[in-house]
Parts: structure tokens; sequence; C-alpha cells
């Protein structure tokens, strides 16, 4: 009303928005969190967008519901995006302009295989686990049981998950074969010494607890749900196996964008904006944040459950409670900002596991990052945020080519360069590289 | 039926003793008449009241009140009493097994969130009224639009939505089921064509339907502007193809055995073939068609929870799903109001169908 008389910035005007009723399909996970919160504070509406949001059984139900049009967008793993686009799967072209988060993964094993664990893990001087734990550590297990016959199962949470190429990195890291896709075999258990399957997040601990598997890597609330039901043990969170990785983003069907530019640009302003708020002042709002979190028509756990990560810190054993200030990141540190570099990332860990069944050129993975990953769209977003005095400029990457700087902190201490997918490749000990296929890398290793 | 009625009344002026006695015979008859009815709404215990009232030996009639209302009662209080002593002794990694005294405490807070969710719907379309008239302040020719509320569907819009989609599924399978029926009835050889179809359509699940109803109704069922969702008509159909075989096959049935006199009657009157089906076949065969229609509807209920527990199409199915993907302390007894709301509107779609069976076969119920 007295608009004109405040140093408030003048309410910008609406996008004219080809579709305003807008479906979006989420997985119940605390990094669903910039979904909830645009809806709850009202981002959506203030962009002139109705918002539904609907939680999805499995990541396949929700792939395919974004690609065949029943949703209009859905908070994804940052490899649907690119595995539908090269076909891993389901092919169909599908685009992301929103990275939603870095981090909040961990992996779990059952108390079982922890106490058998535990005894190859280095204690520090106050008597505890000294962390990173390594699958170093989990390698005598794996041994006993294959000796035994007993095949040793793990679950993640879809092939082109990040949850499977972390798992798969820290086996490796450890000298523990987690095993090969191949053309005719997409298992991904080729030559594998742990067995990864898929299970869907929630399920995970109750799967764990039926003894189906021994371990898994999944997304929070997930993790210390079982630390809480007191079945088993998280040992290692995906921000030491790789420090700031990128985690799920924001993806919507091309042809989707082609139709509604204006819906896209205003869905990802809200999504910008809730980001901004989830990170504001030190993660002052979190506790609002894991209250709304909480509600059953977003996560449901508890909200004990999710506070424990949200709010910084991560419980291991029952009562190692560490602070981990950086294990939920939405805005920090760039983290919305959809970089090249992230995405080759996933389609390096594609060809090294034999998702990708032949060599292909560094070309072709900056080809696929810049069709699938829309900066561009990122950054008129928060250009009209930046106008609207609801963004800071300093808070974006302007002027960035996409690419980030070589990145050290990986638990192996490989350093990846996204400028160098293929020369990547050729430094991991277990994974294929140039022109091995899966069959190839077997016999030659043996 | 109360024709002791009409024949009292045309006696000689009657004595007062008469009167009353004329009076309590009808009063009888009523009650009489009432009881098929009471009985099929599960309101039976009341006849023996009024026979009470109406001045039948009270002993006699107790026992019967005793039966019909006093013994289901002493049961449901037994099972309660039992649930709740042995439900605390399961724990799950979820807590324990919620005792009657949670789940009510859950009817409770899934009736808050419902009141809440409609005071939340409130303030959305507050909002919307009042960013319309700001745009219309700025612009007078602009286009306002009004949206519906996109929050969540509450534990009784789920309900609806349960019961909405059964009834559409119901519906198409009777009008496909009915008429088939009829067909197999009347004609033996087409009776042989479509009866190892039906045996070996009949007992496949509602999960096996599923995915190829899902991936059919996204292949066809493309417009801009859907009457429907998606979502609806898979679990309609999926509802359909599991519940219209009992109909089918008891109508079958019921046409197969008419009386054969019946039948030749029309012959030897040449009725048009329409009219023999619609005066001869229909009427004789309603009761079949009616129990086969009742094995269905409670068929479909039971495949409907578990086509949206599968799909994650809206209702209580999904409703179920939801609070066990959530895991929370209060997720189990939330799934076991769900449990006890599946049952008893099970239970009454079943009485209704009874009861309106019952009209059709003029009181017996086979």
């Amino acid at each position: 009303m007295m608009g004109l008389l405040g140093s408030k910035p003048v309410l910008a005007e609406e996008l004219p928005v080809e579709k305003d009723e807008l479906k979006l399909g989420f997985i119940k996970l605390t990094d669903m969190a910039p979904l909830a919160i645009a809806y709850e504070k009202g981002f959506f509406e203030d962009e002139g967008l109705y918002v539904t949001l609907e939680p999805q059984a499995n990541w396949k139900v929700l792939l395919d519901r974004v690609i065949s049009g029943e949703l209009d967008g859905a908070h994804m793993l940052a490899g649907q995006p690119l595995g539908a686009t090269i076909g891993f799967g389901t092919k169909s072209e599908v685009i992301t302009a929103f990275s939603m988060d870095l981090n909040g993964n961990g992996i779990t094993v059952s108390n079982e295989i922890w106490k058998e664990m535990k005894k190859h893990v280095p204690k520090g001087s106050d008597g505890k686990p000294v962390h990173p734990i390594k699958a170093d550590a989990l390698k005598p297990v794996v041994d006993a049981y294959r000796a035994e016959g007993k095949p040793f199962n793990m679950g993640m949470v879809f092939p082109v998950s990040t949850h499977n190429y972390e798992l798969r990195y820290w086996l490796a890291a450890g000298g523990i074969h987690p095993g090969f896709y191949s053309k005719t075999d997409t298992s991904g258990q080729i030559g594998a010494e742990a067995l990864l399957s898929v299970t869907p997040p929630p399920q995970m601990p109750a799967t764990m607890e039926a003894g189906t598997i021994y371990g898994y890597c999944v997304g929070e609330p997930w993790n210390q749900q079982a630390v809480f039901k007191g079945i088993g043990v998280p040992v290692v969170t995906d921000y030491e196996i790789w420090k700031n990785n990128p985690e799920k983003v924001f993806g919507v069907s091309r042809k989707w964008a082609d139709a509604n530019p204006n819906s896209h640009l205003a869905l990802v302003k809200a999504l910008i904006r809730a980001a901004i708020w989830l990170d504001e002042n030190q993660n002052a709002n979190r506790p609002e944040a894991v209250k709304i979190l909480s509600k059953s028509e977003y996560v449901g756990a508890d909200s004990e459950v999710i506070a424990n990560s949200m709010t910084g810190t991560f419980e291991y054993e029952k009562g190692d409670k560490r602070d981990v200030p950086d294990f939920n990141v939405f805005f920090r540190y760039f983290a919305t900002y959809p970089y090249y570099s992230d995405a080759i990332w996933y389609l390096t860990q594609m060809r090294r596991w034999g998702q990708i069944t032949d060599e292909k050129p560094d070309s072709w993975f900056h080809e696929v990052a810049k069709k699938v990953y829309r900066p561009e769209i990122y950054l008129k977003a928060a250009e009209l945020l930046i106008a609207e005095g609801k963004a800071n400029k300093a808070d974006f990457p302007f002027g960035t080519d996409g690419y980030r700087a070589p990145q050290k902190h990986f638990i192996d201490n490989i350093v990846y360069d996204g400028h160098q997918p293929n020369q990547y490749l050729g430094k991991f000990p277990i994974g294929l590289k140039g022109k091995q296929t899966a069959e190839q890398a077997i016999t030659a290793s043996r | 039926m109360s024709e002791a009625a009409t024949l009292t009344g045309e006696q000689a002026p009657e004595t007062k003793e008469q009167q009353r006695e004329a009076r309590r015979s009808r009063f009888h008859a009523r009650i009489n008449r009432a009881t098929p009815y009471l009985n099929v709404t599960g309101l039976g215990w009341i006849v023996p009241l009024m026979k009470i009232i109406g001045g039948e030996s009270p002993k006699a009639q107790l026992g019967e009140f005793w039966r019909l209302l006093i013994v289901p009662l002493l049961a449901i209080g037994l099972f309660l009493a039992t649930w709740g002593a042995l439900a605390p002794q399961i724990q799950t990694s979820l807590g324990e097994i919620p005792g009657p005294a949670l789940v009510g405490q859950q009817v409770v807070n899934l009736y808050d969130e419902h009141v809440e969710e409609r005071l939340k719907a409130e303030a959305f379309y507050e909002r919307q009224e009042k960013r319309n008239a700001r745009k219309l302040a700025k612009n007078p020719d602009a286009k306002t639009k009004w949206r519906q509320y996109t929050g969540k569907p509450t534990y009784f819009d789920q309900i609806v939505t349960s019961l909405i989609t059964v009834f559409t599924g119901f519906l198409i399978g009777s009008l496909v089921a009915i008429p088939l029926g009829v067909v197999c009835g009347l004609s033996k050889t087409l009776n042989a064509a479509f009866n190892p179809l039906i045996q070996i359509f009949k007992p496949v699940s509602p999960l096996a339907w599923l995915p190829l109803v899902t991936m059919v109704v996204s292949a066809l069922y493309v417009s801009d502007d859907p009457m429907f969702e998606k979502a609806f008509l898979t679990s309609a159909i999926t509802v359909t193809l599991c519940s219209l075989w009992p109909t089918l096959i008891n109508t079958a049935v019921g046409v197969a055995s008419i009386d054969k006199d019946l039948m030749n009657v029309g012959r030897v009157l040449q009725l048009t073939w329409w009219t023999r089906i619609t005066k001869l076949v229909m009427p004789s065969s309603l009761p079949y068609i009616f129990t086969g229609l009742r094995l269905s509807l409670g068929v479909g209920w039971m495949v409907l929870i578990a086509a949206e527990m599968l799909a994650q199409n809206p209702g209580l199915g999904k409703f179920v799903w939801d609070e066990f993907q959530n895991g929370s302390s209060q997720s189990l007894a939330k799934i076991m109001v769900a449990v006890f709301t599946i049952g008893i509107i099970g239970f009454v779609l079943d009485r209704v169908m009874l009861a309106m069976q019952a009209m059709v076969s003029h009181g017996e119920v086979r």
C-alpha cells in the first residue's frame, strides 16, 4: 500500500506463466526441503504458481511420471536427468536448472556387521573410532562372508543415484569390488564382492532389519532412523567421501521446459528463495524447517530424527554424536548453481561402472552436461531476484565457466578436474577406463 | 399380507377388547413385515424390543435381544480388552503396537489435522483474493485467476476419493458384466466361448493388472485438459478388471436358470427379443445379478486399497502407504485407524448391497 514511501523494493510483476497449476513430485527425504519451504512460506504463490506437492513411491515412478507429464517437475537424483537423457534405463530428455543441495547422505551398516568391522577401525586417543571410517575396515568382513559362500548384500536407492556412486566409491576406495554393469547385464553385479541392489529410501531400515541387506547408502532421515531404532550404525557420511558433493536436482522434462519457459523460471526463482531461507543467518531457520518437514505430508518422520542432521550434528554409533555443520547445505558454496563439472562427475562414474558401456571422448561428456544442466535459466532467475531485492549478487557465481576448480577432498585423495573426465577415469585402480568393457576388466583383474 | 386387518374391519362394531386385539395384531403384522429389513440393516435387535412393547412374553424376547445386541457388544468389548492387553507386548522398531487408546487418540488427531488443513485452505483463498484485488487495482482489465487449494488431502478427503473411485470402477464393471452375463446365459455357445477367458482372468490379482493398466492409460488417455486424473482412471479401471467377474458369472448363471416354461411362453406370444430380455429375463434373474453385484463391490473395495497403495493414487491406500513410509512414532496408530475405517466402510457397503438384494428378491437373501 505504502510501497512508494517505504524503501522496500516495489513488488515485482509476476512472470506471465504459461501454466500456473503445477504438480511436483518428491521422495520423503530431508533434502526435499526447498520444495516444502517454497510452498509453506508462500514463495510459489508469490510467483503466481499454485503448486501441489506429491510424495512418490520410488525414484522410478517419480521419473516415469515426470516423463509422461503426470508431474510437472520433481526432486530428483542428480544422475536421473543425465541417465534419462543418455538413455540408461528410460530414454527421454530431462533437464535441470536448479541443484537442490550438497551432501546429506550416509552409509549405514547393521549392528552385527559393525561389531565385526569395529575390530579393524583405528581408535583415537579418546577411544572413539577415527573418522572418516574407510571401507578397508569392512573388507575383512566381506571376505569372511564370501569365504563362507554367503553373498554380502547392500542397498542403494537407484541405479543412477548419488548413493549408488558414493557407496561404490567408498567400497572401491577400500578395495571391495562393487561390480560392473554391461550391455547385457544391468544388475550391476558383474564381478562384485559386495552385491548392491535397489531399495526405496523409506524402506531401507525395515529391509536391513529383516536381514535382506547388511548395510545401505541413503539420504536422511533414514541413517539416523537406524540409530534411533537401534538396528544399525552409520559409519560414514558422504561429506567425508567427497566434501560438498552435489546431491539432488530439480528436474523437468525438456518438452515441458520448452513449452513453459516462464513457469520454469518462476519455479527456479521460488526454489532459490527457499534455499536462501534454509541457510540464512547460520541455519537459524533450520528448527522451523524441521518442524515443517516432520509433517506427515512431507517427510513425516519424527522431528527429533530429522533435526539430528538438519541442525548440524550427526550421530554415528549410539551416543557418538559429532558436529557435521555442513551435513545439509542448501545454499552456501553456490550449492544451487547447476555446475557442468557436477554433471560430468556423475557421467564419469556411469562410465567407471559400465552403465556407459563404451569409451566416450571428453567432448561427449561436455556436450551431455550442457544439454542437461541449464545454468542460463538459473542465472536469469537469480537476476530477477536480485532486481526485486530478494537476493544478493555475491551469492551467485556470475561469470563462472560452469566448472568448479579441481576438487581434492575425496576419501581416496584422488583429484577431480571436470575438464578432463577421461584422465580422471584413468586414476582409479577399480573401474573401467579407456576402451575397456566390464567383461574385459574382470578377466584382466583375474 | 395384512388381509386379517381388512377382514376384521368388516365385522359388526367391536368391543374395546376386540379393538385392542385388532390393534395389536396390526402392530405385529407391521413388525413382522419390517423384520427382514431391520435384519438386513443390522438393526435386528430392535425387533424383540418392539415385540415386548407389543405385549409378547418378555422372557423369550429378552433372550433374542441378548443374542442380537448384547453378545456382539460383549464380543467387541472383549476384543478391545485383549488387544489393549496384548498390543504393548509387541515392540517394533516404530515403538510398541498401539492399543485402542492410542488409536482413538489418532482419530482425534486426524480430525484436528483435517480442521487445520481447512483453515489453511481458507487462508490460501484469502491470499488469492488479495492478490487478485491487487492486480485489479493496478490494472482494471487484468485477467484474474481463481485456483483450487493446493494443500494435502486430509484423511476425510482420502475416504471420499476412495469411495468415488470404487463406485466408478464398480459402475463400469457392472455396465460391462451384466449385458455380457445376459448374453452368456442365453446362449450356450457364447457361454462356452467366454468361459475359459473368464476362468483365466478371474483369479488375477489387481497388482498384476496395475502396471498394464497404468501403461495403457498413459498411452491412450492423452489430452491437454483431462477431465479425469490419470491416477483416478488407473485405479478405477483396475477395480473394474478385478470386480466384474462375480457379477458376470452370477448373471450368466441367473439367466441360464430361468424357468423354461417362461421362455416358451415368450416364444408362443411371439414377443420381440428385446421385450423378452426386459420383461422375462431380467426380472427373473435379478436376485442372482444382485448377489453378483454385492460380491463385486466387496472385491472392488478390497482391490482398490491395494491398487492405491501400489500406484500411489490418492485415496485410503495411499494414506496407509505414506504413513508406513513416514515411519514416525504415530504411524502405526494412524495405519490402524485406516484399517478400521476400511473395514467399517466395507461392512457398510456390503449391508447396502444386501438391503438392495433383499428388496429385489422379496426378502429372501441368498
